[in-house]
């Protein structure tokens, strides 16, 4: 079952220019050149060092989270708990923050592992309740979702309200030395892009190199054949679920230690269920994602400094990539569907 | 009615399945359909009851051709199957799954089905329960309500598909008894799929053979049994010659095993395996003995006696633990069971192998894959995906895949699917591993594979087993009434 | 005597729930019949967007409802589509739609936030407002919650004693038989797909032109998440689905409550409760605990009880059938 040749190389760029119809539409309907409108964003992401820097501070804590989910993906777990997985992350590095004194070193580290602990705890607890309770990861992932923005919400507007009563919008700002060293006036850590940069080297390395990595391959594709060959398909699963949790954590104590400096109500910005996105229009393939997350994160930044500057929504950033993973999780595999093979069939 | 098959034929790649059958049967009479598995028994069926069409030929229902889109419209001719597994749905109850697709009637009539549904379980003598779900009824129960279903339905032809396995004896008579009427007062035509030649005897005028696709023989009930155990197995030579050898120490011992399964309860399972002995277990799918060798190999739960390896008790104990402890495992499904499509051989390697070293030598694994590539003479490379690979290079491959040094080998259908050079092969190999002390436990549905290769043997028939026999001392004929549940 | 108060409150928790109501017996139709809708966040959001929009611009909040009726058929015919024709899988597709919904729906509506439109007139329904306590809790209500009564009882009914109903079930718990009985599979997942978008479609209008009234960006947020859960509570049946819907809405306006008189206590937890309760019941319905408890129970309360608490998906849910 293989399509035409040319299809194969003409196929990956039709969601790219399939979105780009459909957002140019839109903007045509609201009054916007669509050329324009494009042009602007890309300004509005690359305009000025700041915006750029802004562009890479948003793209850290994204790679990091979808380099966790590569890891589930392929162990066959649609782990949509990630969300809650950076809110838990940002109130265990919130609660380092807040309530440890030391040096800045010391407290970066204890931020990084709290972040990366409570992530890792949160995702283990939807493994445990799907390989021990038979919860689907999803509902599981949805509920912990809830319960850790519930929290984050009581946490603010209860024992961590600032000082000077409660605001329902954010803990007070952490001490200087809990935060993570900025590039500049922005909100841009280098030390968070090292460690993006090393986990995603680790991850590669796990499911390239490691028998680990080829154990959840295998669990992904077949659980059971992977059993059979010597797989403990539930401790791979739970650990799985708990490398993710990690670094999905781990995004969301960036996200409060340099994009915020204080823990808020939305912590997460819809990060998790981006990186999900990032990951389905990466096919699953490694490489594919930094380059596709730094992607996203110009695209949305883009569409926010066109909403300060035109007053279009900038919704339309998500509608530009959300067009395109729905393209390609519908046609992108373009063996299967019929009216191309069929097609190939008369020639 | 009568009904015709002419020239029937489906392939599914290159397995003929059926080739070429053509057969006739009359109103009022009950034939039963022999042939071993894969002998393409459940294929000839399907297709005449519409759940696939053929690839070629026709069916004639009173010699008007027909073409069935699906068992509904087969059935709307007349044409009804009650499969092995009733196809009906668990989570309903017994009026709703009788109502469903019965009509066109938007609101259910409940009155009507409750009375339908009695009137014909009293005539049959059968006791539902139109209360309860489908769930909690027994299979022999379920079976009942399907038949119920398929002659309200308005079937002429019935066929039923191995319908003894795992009912009651009180059943069993029951539903002898509603065949026998069925086509003695209404002059319905039946056919019993079946392997226990018994229930042939008992109910049958006449029997179909198949064997290997095709129609081998067509014979009037009673006949001796010989002719039809000769008829389904072939001609078979009687006794093997194999060199004898001498039994080494017990590897596996069973004792009392019981294993319960909502369809069987295998039970007083007792035998011994020693090193260097290689042990068949005979019988039909499904009479127990895929049960104790997945018992053996810690996939399912015995809940009462005892499995031990070299002396060492390991009932229940989780499969990684038993293949850890030197048992390898190869079941029947290989794509299913035991291989990962998309991963290539080399990846296979990796994951089968007990090293467990964190960092995986590519390089190291690549020469290993290659050396077993050319040992076990597999078609493949090493960058190969497992679903590349034909059947029997799939098997050579999952054979490649076992460890180096095992106490024992559990086996399901070693040579299934396989040609002869192949299963001489696979076979071989087998033959080295028991020079160097394995003990070898096996399942197949081929009789002349367990008679030819094992040294003992022992037969399963409805979860029971029969005395163990020897090999040599034994032939296809004290075999097959075994498996037909015959002392 | 029960206090007033106490009454608004419950009037309001019936009102508040229904949107979820519908949203809830849409999805368990779509999902009986073996397919997983899980966009209901962002169809929601488009249909309650589209409604107010078309509502506003027609003058009718019917007109409204039929516009957002085919949105949310729409969003649902993709899922469909998507996963029995293309064959891929509908829990990816469902969660690309519900980001993009909200996303579609903010930029759309970019133009008709926090503006007054036109709203559905509640009426009380003769006599039967006049039934102590029950009626003005009941039968004082929007037309809205009228419907939701009676799709509950109509999608129960439609389920559980109509043969389309059988039709539709087998499609979801045994496709394989379904077909052998002459069903076409995959026309009963298209067709309650589609329905059920639709009625998704009009709870998301029922929040914008009934009960948050307006449109603002992402104004309904959550909801959707909270029907899918609700349907699994519920147990895949549309009587115990409206009692979750009403006892989320309760916990909810309880939370309020409770809030405001002690408003030294944090009760912002009391909000995680339906959270909890949903991992709870999946835990039950996964695990052979109530199984156990039944069979200890007396041989003559087994069927009632099992009948009772015995909750199970439909079997085939979120798996494909290819018709030979």
């Amino acid at each position: 079952m293989k399509s035409r040749l040319w299809l194969r190389w003409v196929w990956p760029v039709v969601p790219i220019f399939a979105s780009l119809l459909v957002t140019s539409l839109l903007l045509y309907l609201f009054g916007a050149s669509p050329i324009e409108s494009f042009q602007a964003m890309l300004k509005g992401a690359f305009g000025d060092q700041s915006k750029t820097l802004s562009v890479l501070a948003f793209w850290v804590p994204l790679l990091l989270t979808a380099t966790g989910l590569l890891v589930t993906f392929t162990a066959g777990l649609w782990n949509i708990g990630v969300e809650g997985q950076i809110v838990m992350g940002a109130i265990a590095a919130s609660w380092v923050a807040l309530r440890v004194e030391a040096p800045a070193p010391v407290l970066l580290t204890l931020e990084i592992l709290a972040a990366m602990a409570a992530g890792a705890l949160w995702a283990g607890f939807s493994a445990v309740l799907k390989t021990r309770g038979k919860v689907h990861e999803i509902f599981s992932g949805l509920a912990l979702n809830n319960i850790a923005i519930i929290l984050t919400n009581y946490l603010i507007s209860g024992p961590w309200q600032p000082p000077e009563g409660g605001t329902f919008r954010g803990t007070a700002p952490f001490q200087e030395d809990a935060l993570f060293p900025l590039f500049g006036n922005s909100h841009f850590s280098p030390l968070s892009l090292i460690l993006a940069i090393v986990a995603f080297g680790a991850v590669v390395v796990t499911l390239r190199g490691t028998l680990w990595g080829l154990q959840l391959k295998a669990l992904g594709k077949n659980l059971r054949s992977a059993f059979l060959l010597g797989v403990s398909s539930e401790r791979e699963m739970i650990l799985a679920m708990m490398f993710c949790g990690a670094l999905a954590g781990l995004g969301g104590g960036v996200r409060v230690l340099s994009w915020f400096d204080s823990l808020r109500q939305s912590i997460s910005g819809g990060i998790g269920f981006l990186a999900l996105l990032i990951v389905m229009l990466a096919n699953y393939r490694a490489f594919w994602i930094p380059p596709i997350s730094l992607f996203f994160s110009v695209v949305l930044n883009g569409a926010i400094s066109l909403q300060l500057r035109t007053q279009l929504h900038s919704s339309l950033g998500g509608i530009l990539t959300e067009m395109m993973v729905l393209f390609v999780v519908l046609f992108g595999d373009a063996t299967k569907i019929k009216f191309l093979q069929r097609k190939k069939d008369h020639d | 009615m009568q009904i015709e098959l002419r020239q029937i034929r489906k392939y599914f790649g290159p397995v003929r399945a059926n080739d070429g059958i053509s057969l006739t049967l009359e109103g009022g009479r009950i034939y039963g359909l022999l042939g071993e598995n894969g002998a393409g028994k459940s294929t000839l069926m399907k297709i005449l009851s519409g759940y696939q069409p053929p690839d070629s030929g026709d069916i004639l229902l009173d010699g008007q051709p027909q073409r069935f889109a699906s068992p509904a419209e087969a059935l709307g001719s007349g044409v009804g199957m009650l499969y092995q597994d009733p196809l009906d749905i668990p989570a309903f109850n017994v009026k709703d799954n009788y109502l469903l697709g019965r009509n066109r009637r938007v609101v259910l009539n409940y009155k009507t089905a409750k009375r339908e549904l009695s009137e014909i379980t009293t005539r049959f003598q059968f006791v539902l329960d139109q209360q309860a779900s489908i769930e909690s009824l027994s299979l022999g129960e379920r079976q009942q309500l399907e038949l119920t279903r398929l002659l309200v339905g308005g079937a002429q032809l019935l066929i039923l598909d191995e319908p003894t396995t795992g009912i009651s004896a009180d059943q069993k008579e029951k539903l002898f008894a509603s065949i026998k009427k069925l086509a003695r007062d209404e002059g319905k035509t039946l056919i019993l799929v079946s392997h226990k030649l018994d229930e042939v005897h008992e109910l049958c005028d006449e029997a179909f053979v198949l064997r290997k696709g095709q129609l081998v023989g067509k014979i009037e009930i009673p006949c001796p049994n010989e002719r039809l155990v000769e008829m389904m197995f072939g001609q078979i030579p009687l006794r093997s010659e194999r060199p004898g050898h001498t039994l080494g120490e017990p590897v596996l011992e069973l004792k009392d095993l019981r294993i319960p399964t909502y369809r069987l309860i295998v039970k007083d399972i007792n035998l011994t395996v020693h090193e260097g002995e290689i042990f068949g277990l005979a019988g039909l799918e499904g009479s127990g003995q895929q049960l104790v060798l997945r018992a053996c190999a810690g996939l399912i739960k015995a809940d009462h006696g005892h499995v031990s390896l070299a002396g060492q008790d390991i009932t229940n104990w989780p499969f990684q633990r038993v293949r850890t402890a030197g048992v390898g495992f190869v079941a029947a499904g290989r794509l299913e069971e035991g291989l990962v499509a998309d991963l290539s051989l080399t990846e296979h390697l990796v994951l089968s192998q007990p090293s467990r070293r964190f960092f995986i030598d590519w390089s190291d694994a690549r020469k290993k894959i290659q050396d077993r590539i050319e040992q076990y003479q597999i078609v493949g490379s090493p960058d190969s995906g497992a679903e590349e690979l034909s059947g029997g290079n799939q098997q050579r491959l999952l054979f490649g895949l076992l460890w180096e040094s095992l106490k024992l080998i559990l086996l399901e259908h070693p040579t299934r699917g396989l040609d002869v050079r192949s299963s001489d092969w696979i076979w071989d190999q087998l033959y080295q591993r028991r020079q160097a002390g394995t003990a070898i436990l096996f399942m197949s549905s081929d009789l002349d594979e367990i008679i030819d290769r094992s040294d003992r043997i022992a037969v399963f028939s409805g979860g029971k087993m029969s005395r163990i026999l020897d090999a040599r001392q034994t032939n296809v004929d004290e075999v097959g009434h075994l498996i037909g549940g015959q002392e | 005597m029960i206090d007033q108060a106490l009454i608004l409150i419950l009037s309001s928790v019936v009102l508040a729930s229904t949107p979820l109501i519908i949203a809830v017996c849409g999805e368990i139709l779509t999902e009986r019949a073996g397919i997983v809708n899980l966009s209901l966040d962002g169809s929601m959001l488009m249909a309650a967007m589209t409604g107010f929009v078309v509502a506003l611009k027609s003058d009718s909040v019917w007109v409204g409802f039929l516009a957002a009726m085919i949105v949310g058929g729409f969003f649902a015919s993709i899922i469909a589509f998507g996963s029995i024709r293309l064959r891929q899988s509908q829990f990816a597709i469902g969660f690309v739609l519900t980001l993009l919904g909200d996303d579609l729906a903010a930029f759309l509506g970019q133009n008709y936030t926090r503006i007054p439109g036109p709203v559905v007139k509640h009426f009380a329904i003769p006599l039967l407002e006049d039934i102590p306590v029950l009626g003005p809790i009941f039968f004082n209500q929007s037309p809205v919650v009228y419907f939701a009564y009676i799709l509950v009882g109509v999608t129960w009914f439609y389920l559980f004693r109509t043969q389309p109903g059988l039709r539709l079930r087998s499609a979801g718990e045994r496709p394989e038989a379904a077909f052998a009985r002459g069903i076409s599979v995959n026309r009963q997942r298209y067709i309650y797909t589609i329905v059920g978008g639709a009625l998704v479609g009009i709870a998301g209008a029922a929040y914008s032109l009934d009960i948050k009234i307006g449109w603002s960006d992402g104004h309904i947020r959550g909801f959707g998440w909270i029907a899918l859960a609700i349907v699994i509570f519920g147990g895949w049946s549309p009587i115990r689905g409206a009692f979750g819907a009403l006892l989320f809405g309760a916990t909810k306006a309880l939370a309020t409550f409770l809030q405001r008189r002690f408003p030294e206590v944090s009760v912002v937890a009391f909000n995680a409760v339906p959270w909890v309760l949903m991992i709870t019941v999946l835990l039950l319905v996964g695990s052979d605990f109530t199984e156990r408890i039944i069979t200890m129970a007396p041989e003559r309360m087994q069927r009632p009880l099992q009948r009772l608490l015995r909750i199970s998906p439909p079997k085939a849910l979120g798996s494909t059938f290819v018709e030979d």
